[in-house]
């Protein structure tokens, strides 16, 4: 279990301090509201359109060459998602243009928000897998942000870069299994590849993409056992929690399931996976959601569970099953954002989240209570609220299963039943009953608190008694785009004396027992949890401990801050590459018969060996000066013996130049005394060997290959007519790679003036 | 280093060891040479120079100073490659003219790519020296 | 022949590795220069090698006549060579340099960038904040 102290700090605790202005003068920060809103309208206007089963796209190219384009789609299923972001955005936006106002960085909250506004309607937008998995990025960057926005508390900094880790670290996976999904398909645009499911289910890497998307999506959303990030992410002010951990970012990985569901979907170990994740997700979070006693986090693992409930069913192929999940997610979206709003109120009101010390609020807020009531009985799943028809669905679809319904029915009675009681834990409890005592006195919260928590609330109440608002404009068109072909869905309230209707009575009667029971369930689970060893946030420090252990370890071993370490690892590194590769590919070519040379050749050969060896043991400067003039000279030799004049003459000059250098240079250096490590030296001596046979062999494998002369035959043959020379080496110098040569001197003055630095700083080091 | 008998000799030597290194730079076009062997081969006489009379000495024949000479070398390549540009081609492709042409006689050949070896030549003898004599004069 | 050069590659590679490792920095440099001289034979000799006949047009002619030899490489090892020795100076300036202001040429002596720790990390340094 997480947390072994539930109590968050207040997310919104600067308010207290912070708040310079008088609660009338809130200031002109409402404005933030005004772009989700606009944007919200604008998407608006798509509905009847996509309502009609058309699809709109706009495109523009980016990096045509490797098919990334800036490419978005307006379906169902992206547009119900872009009203719920632009939406709520603006009730959020309201809202914490109360709680943070007058706060010193309020505008630079607001740019994080809308920042991560736009970000997810890209996301959510996105027809081509990269822009899609650059908008998925940029979420996470705007969810770190926007965790840490109180930055000065260690908590938030924690809570914030392990979500940015683990986001990030499913982002890495997400960003493979794109590439891989895009070059199995062919293409890189969703709308395309969502058309070729059977060819891509039959792809020999079908098993990679799904994982590695799987990975990406289910650290997005906060899926058991990567879970342990969402509660922590409850460090960022209150409106951020209802907006970006509950209503919106966490469900990028349910939106990007949804998505790729027609192209995925359908195999065993889809629907498994899925299904089997989300059921553990849903229980154990809603079991860990009355455990918490901050109504904050008792929140913030219902989000885990309808989380995991939304996973449970993407993962059937059932008409019935997605047109559950389509529902519950906007439903939930409503009272879960409702509810979040509810608890910053109460917050903002009170000066506490503790459930134990709220009680009887109602006569004093009778607004957000009222909203309270209407999102929590929306939760509960209670008639007529969109949230009955909601759940109704859901064991529908539980029930239509193929394989294992009664597994799945029961994950989602249990999980309901366990969101009835906290729905009274969290809208009843502080309302109703006794009244407590609470650090501030309460009353009534200002308009722009109260008016986004309560329009949500009633829109659930409007939508379940009028499911026809949404069930063709918004659901049917969403659930004809996950399926991948088109659907018929009709939401009704009633749907007849059935077994759902029965489910649900268990479900009402479980979560009232569960609900009157609730104190002693939570002493046993906090019994239960001190039994555990581990919870999966301290797995996580243990985790992070251990990569800090092994980047100590490897920096100690391979940057030790000796040069001939750092040597040999990367001599080392050069060997093993060249052996795996010659391994590998299976190139290592060895010659057939001895080769032909004459005794000159051998001659030139030895004396260049020779003068090798002899600059690895000479004993002195002097002797293996010689011995490198002897290797210098030689190669000249070869140079000359093979055709290349110009060459030889370089490399002699050159040769006569570092001669004169080291001679002028060792007059002020000391003798090179012994080795002092000699002997000690042999495994230096095998790396050398190694390397050396290395080069050898890739060397051989090369030569074994036919050679292209195609270049070299355009210089030859263009050399005298189009260039008017006949030293064709000296003609590709100066006129047909005219571009290289021209750095290669830059290179060279670049040595000179560093080589002139160096030497003035010697010379100013001694004056002083 | 004081020996008469190379002090002498450096005189003849040097001169012939420059005209040669001009012979070479102009003929790399056709024969073995260009402008990196004639700017070695500069470099050294000039070397052997300094060590005969001097790094200071050798700085005044010079009269510029050898990072100088290595920019203007800079400077003359990346002119040659602009004068394409100037004349309509892509970047460094060369340009040739042959004034007083007659017949089967090519004439007097002027090209940017001469213009471009003699830079290259610069940048040698500049680079190189810029490092020698700075290093001989230190130690 | 080019079997035979193969070899010999191979054998300046393993000095220059070996010489390359040693702690005395002017071995280093020797390695350095061996390394340039393996590096400019081994493109010189992918590129083929043909006896005795260079890359030249015959005067009055438009194209060489016959096999000669690979032209492309050439050009390359002649620069490589050049920007081989602007490298070396550099080098050797450097170690002089190294030796002016630290007086020694054993590298394992040379910690100035990377000096000697106590405090080598270990996991104490943990992650603040993390007892929730």
């Amino acid at each position: 279990m997480d947390d072994s102290d539930p109590r968050v700090e207040s997310g919104d605790a600067q308010k207290v301090t912070a708040k310079v202005k008088s609660e009338s003068s809130i200031g002109i920060g409402w404005i933030a509201a005004l772009p989700p809103l606009l944007l919200a309208l604008v998407f608006a206007t798509g509905l009847p359109a996509i309502a009609d089963g058309e699809t709109l796209r706009f495109v523009y190219e980016w990096v045509p060459s490797a098919g990334i384009n800036l490419t978005f789609l307006v379906d169902g299923l992206s547009l119900t998602f872009a009203l719920l972001i632009a939406g709520i955005g603006a009730v959020v936006a309201l809202f914490s243009s109360v709680t943070l106002a007058g706060h010193v960085h309020y505008w630079r909250f607001v740019f994080y928000l809308l920042f991560f506004m736009f970000a997810m309607l890209g996301l959510v937008l996105a027809d081509n897998l990269i822009t899609l998995f650059v908008f998925w990025e940029l979420t996470s960057v705007a969810s770190y942000l926007l965790i840490g926005f109180n930055h000065s508390t260690a908590k938030a900094r924690r809570s914030a870069l392990q979500a940015l880790l683990v986001t990030g670290g499913g982002g890495l996976a997400l960003l493979a299994g794109f590439i891989l999904l895009g070059s199995a398909a062919g293409t890189y645009e969703l709308s395309e590849i969502m058309t070729m499911g059977d060819a891509i289910r039959d792809h020999a890497l079908y098993l990679p993409i799904f994982f590695l998307i799987l990975a990406g999506a289910f650290t997005k959303s906060a899926q058991v056992p990567f879970h342990f990030w969402l509660p922590n992410a409850m460090a960022a002010p209150t409106p951020v929690s209802a907006y970006l951990h509950s209503a919106t970012m966490v469900k990028g990985g349910i939106y990007l399931l949804a998505r790729v569901h027609p192209a995925l979907s359908g195999t065993e170990i889809w629907l498994w996976t899925l299904t089997l994740f989300g059921a553990v997700t849903a229980v154990f979070a809603s079991v860990l959601a009355l455990r918490q006693t901050d109504l904050k986090l008792a929140l913030a693992y219902t989000t885990l569970m309808a989380l995991g409930t939304l996973t449970m069913f993407l993962g059937s192929g059932a008409t019935i099953a997605i047109a559950a999940a389509v529902t519950f997610l906007i439903v939930h979206s409503f009272y879960k954002a409702a509810l979040f709003l509810i608890v910053g109120i109460i917050d903002y009101r009170t000066g506490t989240r503790e459930t134990a010390e709220l009680g009887g609020l109602a006569k004093a807020m009778p607004l957000t209570a009222a909203a309270a009531a209407a999102a929590a009985l929306s939760m509960a799943g209670f008639p007529p609220f969109l949230g009955f028809i909601g759940k109704e669905l859901k064991y529908e679809g539980a029930l239509a299963v193929a394989s294992e319904p009664l597994f799945v029915a029961t994950a989602a009675v249990l999980a309901n039943a366990l969101m009835v009681a906290i729905a009274g834990v969290v809208a009843l409890k502080p309302f109703y009953g006794r009244r407590l005592e609470t650090p501030k006195s309460p009353h009534e919260a200002p308009l722009f608190m109260w008016i986004g928590p309560l329009g949500l609330a009633v829109l659930g109440l409007v939508f379940g008694l009028m499911p026809g608002l949404i069930s063709a404009s918004l659901v049917q068109p969403a659930v004809t785009a996950i399926a991948g072909q088109p659907e018929e869905v009709k939401l009704a309230l009633w749907h007849g004396l059935n077994l759902p209707l029965l489910l649900s009575v268990v479900t009402f009667v479980l979560g009232i027992a569960f609900y009157l029971g609730h104190q002693k369930l939570r002493g046993f689970l906090v019994r239960v949890e001190q039994r555990l060893p581990a919870t999966a946030d301290q797995m996580w420090d243990r985790f992070l401990d251990g990569l800090k252990v092994l980047a100590a370890w490897q920096t100690r071993i391979l940057q030790g801050g000796i040069l001939r370490r750092y040597l040999f690892v990367v001599f080392a590194t050069t060997a093993l590459a060249g052996v795996v590769t010659l391994y590998v590919t299976d190139a290592a070519r060895w010659p057939d018969a001895l080769p032909d040379f004459s005794i000159k050749h051998l001659l030139v050969v030895g004396l260049i060996a020779g003068g090798a060896i002899m600059t690895v043991f000479a004993g002195s400067r002097l002797a293996a000066i010689c011995a490198l003039g002897v290797v210098g000279m030689g190669v000249a030799l070869i140079f000359v013996i093979f055709g290349a004049p110009d060459v030889a003459i370089t490399q002699l000059l050159v040769e006569t130049l570092v001669v004169i250098l080291v001679a002028v240079v060792m007059l002020r250096l000391p003798s090179l005394e012994r080795d002092p490590m000699k002997g000690a030296r042999i495994f230096d001596a095998i790396l050398a060997l190694v390397v050396g046979g290395v080069v050898t062999v890739i060397l051989l494998s090369v030569l074994d290959t036919p050679l292209d002369r195609t270049v070299t035959a355009y210089f030859e043959e263009k050399s005298m007519p189009e260039a008017f020379g006949r030293n064709i080496v000296n003609v590709i110098l100066v006129d047909f790679r005219a571009l290289d040569t021209f750095g290669e001197i830059a290179v060279v003055v670049v040595a000179a003036l560093g080589a002139y630095v160096l030497i003035k700083g010697t010379k100013k080091a001694k004056q002083q | 280093m004081n020996s008469l008998i190379l002090s002498a000799a450096t005189r003849i030597l040097v001169a012939l060891m420059l005209v040669f290194s001009v012979y070479m730079l102009l003929r790399g076009h056709n024969e073995p040479g260009g402008g990196f062997i004639g700017g070695l081969l500069a470099t050294i006489g000039i070397v052997l120079y300094a060590i005969a009379h001097g790094s200071a000495a050798a700085r005044k024949a010079l009269r510029l100073d050898p990072l100088t000479i290595a920019m203007g070398g800079l400077g003359i390549a990346l002119l040659a490659g602009v004068l394409a540009v100037l004349f309509g081609d892509p970047f460094f492709s060369g340009q040739w003219s042959f004034p007083f042409a007659e017949g089967g006689d090519k004439g007097f050949p002027i090209s940017t790519v001469l213009l471009f070896d003699i830079g290259v030549y610069l940048v040698v003898v500049g680079a190189v020296l810029a490092i020698v004599l700075g290093l001989e004069e230190e130690v | 022949m080019e079997v035979l050069l193969a070899l010999l590659i191979g054998i300046l590679v393993t000095a220059s590795v070996y010489l390359m490792l040693a702690r005395n920095v002017m071995r280093f440099l020797f390695g350095l220069v061996l390394l340039s001289n393996a590096a400019n034979l081994t493109i010189f000799v992918a590129g083929r090698l043909t006896p005795e006949s260079p890359a030249l047009v015959p005067a009055g002619m438009l194209t060489p006549q016959g096999l000669v030899a690979n032209a492309l490489p050439q050009a390359l090892v002649l620069t490589a060579i050049v920007i081989g020795f602007g490298l070396f100076a550099f080098a050797l300036v450097l170690v002089y340099r190294g030796y002016d202001a630290l007086g020694t040429l054993d590298t394992d002596a040379m910690r100035h960038a990377e000096p000697i720790e106590d405090n080598e990390p270990t996991a104490k340094g943990k992650l603040e904040g993390t007892s929730l």
